[in-house]
């Protein structure tokens, strides 16, 4: 029993990311209430779409509480996907000024790389990872993953363990602790996608031998 | 760096996956889940779905099975028309909604899906004729319905209302496998700063370096990659050896060999395929 829960707050498709788990044996359970987080072994948010929307869904079911306080204080295993790694900074200036989660500092700005790189940045793009990176054990350096986004988190923030490059570097994961994020879609990116979730699942487990 | 995407389009319709030849002919392929499934096991990059001649977005259901065993990005289209089947879409297991006709009857709707799931969920796709002049015409409904607008405009109006990428796509071209429309790519290309998708003519992967060639970020084939096996393969090999920046991933890679002049790869000498029988490849468990 992995007791992985994935959060469902109106954005975007979680099923993906429960395929790509299930593809690995991990089976998970959607919660989309704070009730469903009790008893989460890990808790992982997935996302796409606007960073105001989703703040506002979180709130309004009460997530954003109820996760803190089951990241934070009880120091659950977390894994932000894409939107997922945006909504633990500090705020957005995605559509409007928003506040995020806050548990690592940073702030999420629209992405300028500059004439020729068109945003989105959408593709497949290589990731620099800092050996030790949790989630990137037996992953070879460069390997592959799928972006696909307009806003990145900056890089002052804090626990970014791997960039990326377009035009110049982007944070592309983070790591603080039990807390885990990618700027890239691990359920989209074939079997190196498939690797970083194996190793979020191991790490899941090994919390709780 | 990010790479070049090569995207296999799944033509879908009343259910079959087709082939497709000037958006008028359409020849059963086979079952569209089976067709994905190859994609992503050959390593395509994303995989398109379109719903030809539908009379409403796919359902639900339909869209779960496509995404099921598909372990990369997948855009759905096809009569989609408002946000609700916008967010069926989506929610069912798709990760962009490809708008065409709509980005015409109901512009709002770009600006509209964008504000829900981001403006890199919205592809608008556009299917373009050539006319006198060297003028080329963007055609709604399939194919059947002028618009008097160039794509090139309709482009960057899509763009301005919120749409992430472009799909441009040549109906003149569709199927007769004689390359892509260059014109058509370089004219949308340079109309707006959002990444562009060829579509519409692919019959050698050197169509689709030349494509790529014209400034697009992505190259995309719906017929092409049905027929033959390793398909994908193949066209990134041969991309890869012409110096496009391409993912190769799979453990089929083609690394150092050779292809004869139709593209398809060259027979090695036999004491290299005797040498294969010997080979041990170790499945992979992650």
């Amino acid at each position: 029993m992995s007791g992985i829960v994935i959060v469902d707050y109106g954005m975007g498709n979680l099923g993906s990311v429960a395929d790509a788990f299930a593809a690995l044996g991990v089976q998970c359970r959607i919660a989309d209430a704070p009730a469903g987080l009790r008893g989460a072994r890990g808790i992982v948010l997935p996302g796409v779409g606007a960073f105001g929307a989703a703040m506002t869904n979180l709130r309004e079911r009460r997530l954003d509480g109820a996760l803190t306080a089951s990241v934070l204080e009880r120091r659950t295993p977390f894994l932000g996907i894409c939107l997922g790694l945006q909504l633990i900074a500090d705020d957005s200036t995605e559509h409007g000024f928003a506040r995020g989660l806050g548990w690592v500092r940073g702030h999420v700005l629209r992405m300028e790389p500059g004439p020729p790189y068109p945003v989105p940045h959408v593709g497949w793009n290589e990731v620099e990872f800092r050996s030790g990176a949790r989630l990137f054990e037996r992953v070879a350096p460069g390997a592959h993953f799928y972006f696909d986004h307009s806003y990145h988190l900056d890089g002052g923030a804090e626990g970014a363990t791997a960039t990326c490059s377009y035009g110049r570097p982007w944070i592309a994961a983070l790591e603080k602790d039990n807390i885990h994020a990618v700027q890239f879609h691990p359920e989209k990116s074939q079997r190196n996608g498939l690797r970083v979730l194996r190793n979020f699942a191991r790490y899941v487990d090994a919390c709780h031998a | 760096m990010l790479k070049k995407r090569v995207i296999g389009v799944v033509l879908v319709k009343d259910g079959v996956a087709v082939q497709s030849i000037g958006f008028r002919r359409y020849l059963p392929i086979g079952k569209p889940h089976v067709a994905i499934e190859y994609l992503d096991r050959w390593g395509i990059d994303e995989i398109v779905v379109l719903h030809v001649h539908a009379a409403g977005p796919a359902d639900a259901q339909t869209v779960a099975g496509y995404a099921r065993r598909c372990r990369v990005p997948l855009a759905v289209g096809g009569g989609i028309r408002d946000a609700g089947a916008v967010k069926r879409v989506i929610q069912a297991g798709a990760d962009k909604a490809v708008l065409n006709t709509a980005a015409i009857t109901h512009p709002g709707l770009i600006t509209e899906a964008a504000s829900l799931f981001g403006e890199q969920c919205v592809v608008v796709s556009i299917d373009a004729k050539r006319r006198s002049g060297g003028m080329h015409e963007a055609f709604v409904e399939c194919g059947r319905r002028g618009t008097g607008l160039s794509p090139a405009e309709l482009a960057a109006r899509a763009a301005s209302l919120g749409a992430g990428e472009i799909l441009a796509n040549s109906i003149d071209r569709d199927g007769i496998k004689q390359g892509y429309d260059l014109e058509l790519l370089r004219a949308v290309a340079a109309a707006v700063s959002i990444p562009v998708i060829a579509c519409g003519g692919a019959g050698h992967p050197e169509h689709m370096r030349a494509a790529l060639a014209c400034g697009t970020a992505a190259v995309a084939a719906g017929n092409f990659f049905h027929f033959v096996e390793h398909s994908v393969i193949l066209v990134k090999r041969q991309l890869a050896q012409a110096g496009e920046p391409v993912r190769i991933d799979s453990y089929a890679n083609y690394e150092g060999r050779a292809f004869s002049d139709d593209g398809r790869l060259a027979k090695q000498s036999d004491a290299a395929l005797d040498a294969l029988r010997f080979r041990y490849v170790p499945e992979e468990v992650i």
